[in-house]
């Protein structure tokens, strides 16, 4: 079989794969001395920790009061059947016990889906199990945050609402660059408002200065040879304000769903409104000397609906006229003016975004669509004040969304007829794995240590490869990828048949169901493939009926028995969801 | 729900009735009960349900090398042409075989776009919208396999639509949703990826027995089949996966009992093999077929790299047309060949020829498509300085009114509006039918 598998991926492939199965192999060998493997990871710049614990009361209030009353009687069994003890209230930094409605295991699963887009490795649970009790979850928040991972798998996330996910301009733009530069900043933990307004407002070349990449993927869009301030306007409305206004590029707002103004009072959105937005980056210029501001660049101009010439405009924004500055480049008075403490859509963009990326579904939906007098969750503006309170430090909104109520609360798959709007917060919401999950564990649930950074060059190099075919297979989500779907044959066909799952069962040395068959019993063995890939222990009618099977081959065919099974745990419900 | 309810659907059943029908499948015809009874229902109501195949030329071959030749003229640049069988359409030299066919086939010369850089301009040739950050418009095939869902359609096993030999530009379903994406193949004379089990029976068996103990547990805990009416399955898709890996259907895939002459006479390679397997998945009763044919992308060396890419397409998309043509299935499948944009009228220093969305071509026959026929003119002395290059075209049409054409050809309403996810009303194309190139 391993012959076959070589003799099909050829010889280069071979040669890693040889070097691989050694390295996984003796990975499971090394699991206790690198126990503490990730203390030597460079740590994130201490968060804001101040007043943490009286707001995540008050985030749990919010939460609590948006959904149904109280909890049902399935989710008080639930707690009886966990070795969870049911604490509310948020414990990342201090002393006080584990709080949690679900297993402890369960909520690390939650968040670590949630921030770096993947399961724990054994090796990870093994670390955290072995911290103490009182401390677990603030461990195992400050090892997700220092994880590189988590930079990166936010990067792509918040990437793909800034600059999308074509290709765009040969040569121009560069967005691996770009989401390299973004997951920098990530892990710095730079203050997010800091980020946008170099977005927002930044010169230079797209290789030296990777944020002027926004700017540069919308070069030629317009047929103009430079950037293209509709699109950009689009983009900044939708990312950074929470506003559906680009359907004012072409008319006027006759259905009443978008609002514009000042302090003074909302209206309907008009055309102009739009291309007043737009007319910030008329002045931004393309060449081979990177993006710079021309500011004897021409007006813009646009002809409007039922218009036969074209009208000039001078820049605007759509809300709060009174936060933007007179001095400085259109861009960077619009940077200013967006990122101003007091302009309250800004932070509730992020908020609203971050959330969904954190827990798969946004809190108020469409994610991009958060109107200023709309009513909202409480929770949203909560956190929104918060972050602004906090310097736009996402560390910490990280910190509050992981330990919420919301992400210890019972989990509940959502069925076909549930609106994600009206998802009461009270339950988790059990939604599918996007694409990356899916391949990102069940590349985790191959081996025991775990695939960051301290990885084995090698393993990460095959690990990427499977990975990119993986999803190019499965197909991505896109830019639209917190829509609620419903999973394909062709996705289905992948985990039951495909090469990345039938390469984990058959990779020699490395499987964990061969090393699960070195196991002294079988209820090890079943108990490593749980942890492995569901990141809990079996239950006992799980234990009652799958432990005698296992039994029953352990003198003869033990491995393929426990491949079998490790099949089916990866193609499980419970594996494709985050639970 | 009684036992034989829940016996049926479930994942071992699927299982035994593929080893079933696997058993037999080798000396199986490829028409399938299904088949026969869709062909059936087609001879009552007296008309084939209609299909689309789509061959797909990405890179953007040169309409000056294939189907709007200016021999003996500047932006010729010493390329030739040759005579059709209908007079006065004249194709690029290469494309004989194709010229011997040209009764059946239409051409349209002066396709304009705003789109010349490749990914954009794909989006909006496959999906007849311009890339749009907000909202992600489905590809033709799937906006039909939405729309058209002809008799009998319901039982059918295999995807409704498929992409063979794609890349990364795929049909998706956009806002109408994953479940049409297409479902995509490699060379067909591959096996098909991911559709065989890669253990025996009995461990398939094994295995499908702990999936399913493992699933209903899962539901038991989640309490989320109460929400769920009785009868609906927790796991449609692998429901569907399970039920499409035991199906005898599966043999429209399968070239390896097609005699080698009739395989070459596609050409020997895998677009050819890709239009010999499009048309047994049609006449299986496949909604829309995909083939990719890439490599048209010639920056250097134009004329060169074009013929190549010619010599590939010519036998394959003329023998599609006489085998479709022969076997009667050529009245209901229409078969549109194109890129995303064209190439430049004047070559560059290197010999190539850049993007050129100001005037392309697009062949299109059968499905109601009136062959022999040319609509608009591309000028053979266009003036490249003009800013509006609409002044070198004669009865140009917008990629939207392509779009229009295929769908008025499925008979579809062309003033139906979906509304998107986002609660955005959007038209089914923005386009028009294009005058005289459908049949009454």
């Amino acid at each position: 079989m391993f012959r076959n598998q070589l003799t099909n991926s050829g010889p280069l492939f071979a040669l890693l794969a040889s070097l691989l199965a050694v390295v996984a192999a003796t990975g499971w060998l090394l699991i206790p001395p690198l126990r503490f493997r990730s203390e030597r990871r460079p740590q994130p710049p201490q968060a804001n920790l101040s007043d943490l614990e009286s707001v995540s009361k008050r985030l749990d209030e919010a939460l609590l009061s948006s959904g149904t009353a109280g909890k049902s009687e399935a989710s008080q069994e639930f707690q009886g059947d966990s070795d969870s003890r049911a604490v509310s209230g948020l414990h990342l930094q201090s002393s006080l016990p584990v709080a949690g409605r679900i297993p402890i295991l369960d909520w690390a699963r939650r968040v670590s889906l949630g921030l770096n887009g993947t399961i724990p490795s054994l090796e990870e649970i093994r670390q955290l199990e072995s911290q103490p009790l009182a401390t677990r979850e603030a461990w195992w928040l400050e090892h997700l945050l220092a994880d590189r991972r988590t930079s990166d798998h936010l990067a792509e996330r918040l990437g793909r609402a800034i600059v999308g996910v074509e290709n765009g301009p040969f040569i121009l733009y560069r967005r691996r660059r770009f989401i390299a530069w973004l997951s920098d900043q990530l892990s710095s933990n730079r203050p997010y408002d800091e980020v946008v307004r170099e977005l927002i407002a930044s010169e230079g070349i797209w290789t030296e200065k990777p944020a002027v990449n926004f700017v540069t993927v919308t070069t030629d869009i317009d047929g103009t040879g430079q950037p293209s301030p509709i699109r950009l306007a689009a983009r900044t409305s939708r990312s950074f304000l929470a506003m559906r206004i680009d359907c004012l590029e072409c008319h006027d707002d006759f259905l009443g769903t978008i609002q514009i103004g000042s302090a003074e009072g909302l209206r309907g959105g008009q055309q102009a409104d739009f291309h007043r937005l737009a007319a910030f980056f008329s002045t931004a210029r393309n060449s081979l000397a990177g993006v710079r501001d021309d500011l004897e660049a021409e007006p813009y101009r646009f002809t409007l609906l039922d218009e036969e010439t074209a009208t000039e405009f001078q820049p605007g924004v759509p809300l709060h006229p009174n936060l933007l500055l007179a001095a400085g480049s259109p861009r960077q008075r619009l940077a200013m003016w967006l990122t101003h403490p007091s302009n309250q859509q800004f932070a509730r963009a992020t908020v609203n975004r971050v959330w969904a990326i954190v827990f798969g579904q946004p809190l108020v939906v469409p994610i991009d669509d958060i109107p200023p007098t709309a009513d909202v969750p409480r929770a949203l503006d909560l956190l929104a004040d918060d972050f602004v309170k906090h310097g736009y430090d996402l560390h910490r909104l990280l910190r509050l969304m992981a330990g919420s109520e919301a992400m210890r609360a019972r989990g509940r798959v959502p069925d076909a007829n549930t609106d994600p709007g009206a998802w009461s917060w009270d339950e988790y919401p059990a939604v599918r794995l996007r694409p990356e999950q899916v391949a990102h564990s069940l590349l985790q649930s191959s081996t025991f240590t775990t695939l960051d950074t301290t990885a084995h060059v090698l393993r990460r190099l095959i690990g990427s490869a499977q990975e990119n075919e993986f999803v190019n297979r499965y197909g991505d989500f896109g830019e639209n990828e917190f829509d609620p779907r419903s999973e394909t044959v062709t996705q289905r066909l992948l985990v039951l048949n495909g090469n990345l799952v039938r390469e984990q069962l058959e990779q020699g040395f490395g499987s964990p169901a061969r090393l699960a068959a070195l196991a002294p019993n079988p209820e090890t063995a079943l108990e490593i493939l749980f942890l492995v890939t569901l990141t809990r222990r079996p239950h006992e009618d799980e234990r009652t009926r799958l432990v005698p099977s296992l039994q029953a081959a352990w003198t003869g065919e033990r491995e393929l028995r426990l491949q079998d099974l490790y099949w089916a745990l990866l193609n499980s419900a419970e594996f494709a969801s985050a639970r | 729900m009684s036992d034989l309810q829940k016996e049926c659907g479930s994942a071992s059943h699927w299982h035994r009735r593929a080893w079933l029908r696997m058993a037999g499948l080798s000396g199986l015809s490829w028409l399938t009960p299904l088949a026969s009874q869709l062909s059936r229902a087609a001879e009552r109501s007296g008309q084939r349900p209609k299909s689309l195949i789509m061959l797909w030329l990405e890179g953007a071959p040169s309409q000056l090398e294939t189907f709007d030749p200016h021999p003996n003229t500047e932006i010729a640049a010493g390329s030739t042409a040759r005579q059709s069988n209908v007079p006065g359409i004249w194709l690029g030299t290469g494309l004989e075989q194709t010229a011997e066919a040209m009764e059946q086939i239409s051409l349209v010369r002066a396709l304009t776009s705003k789109e010349g850089d490749h990914e954009r301009a794909i989006y909006h040739l496959k999906t007849g919208y311009r890339l749009d950050a907000t909202l992600k418009h489905p590809a033709i095939g799937s906006l039909i396999c939405h729309q058209y869902r002809p008799e009998g359609e319901s039982d059918f096993d295999l995807p409704r639509h498929i992409s063979i030999l794609p890349t990364a530009a795929a049909g998706r379903g956009g806002y109408l949703g994953d479940g049409l994406d297409a479902f995509k193949i490699g060379d067909p004379v591959n096996p098909l990826p991911d559709l065989r089990a890669t253990v025996g029976m009995a461990r398939q068996d094994r295995r499908l027995s702990d999936l399913d103990f493992l699933d209903q547990n899962f539901r038991q805990r989640q309490g989320s089949l109460s929400h769920s009416p009785p009868t609906e399955r927790p796991r449609p898709s692998l429901d569907q996966a399970l039920r499409m890996m035991s199906s005898e259907q599966l043999a429209a895939f399968d070239l390896t009992g097609v005699p080698r002459n009739e395989r070459l006479r596609y050409g020997d390679s895998p677009f050819g093999r890709g239009c010999l397997a499009a048309r047994r998945l049609i006449e299986a009763g496949v909604r829309c077929v995909e083939v990719t044919l890439p490599g048209w992308d010639t920056h250097v060396n134009n004329h060169e790299l074009q013929a190549g890419q010619i010599a590939i397409l010519d036998p394959a998309l003329a023998t599609l047309i006489a085998d479709l043509r022969q076997r009667e299935l050529l009245d209901s499948t229409l078969v549109v060949c194109g890129g995303e944009f064209g190439r430049t009228p004047q070559l560059n220093n290197l010999g190539g020829r850049d993007h050129w969305p100001h005037g392309f071509s697009v062949a299109l026959a059968g499905g109601g498509i009136q062959g022999g026929k040319v609509i608009g003119e591309t000028s053979p002395t266009p003036d490249l300085t003009t800013k509006n290059q609409l002044t070198n075209l004669r009865d140009p049409h917008t990629v939207e009114d392509l779009h229009a054409t295929i769908l008025a050809a499925f008979k579809l309403d062309l003033e139906l509006e979906f509304i998107a996810p986002s609660g955005r009303p959007v038209k089914i194309t923005e386009g028009r039918p294009i005058a005289g190139l459908l049949a009454e």
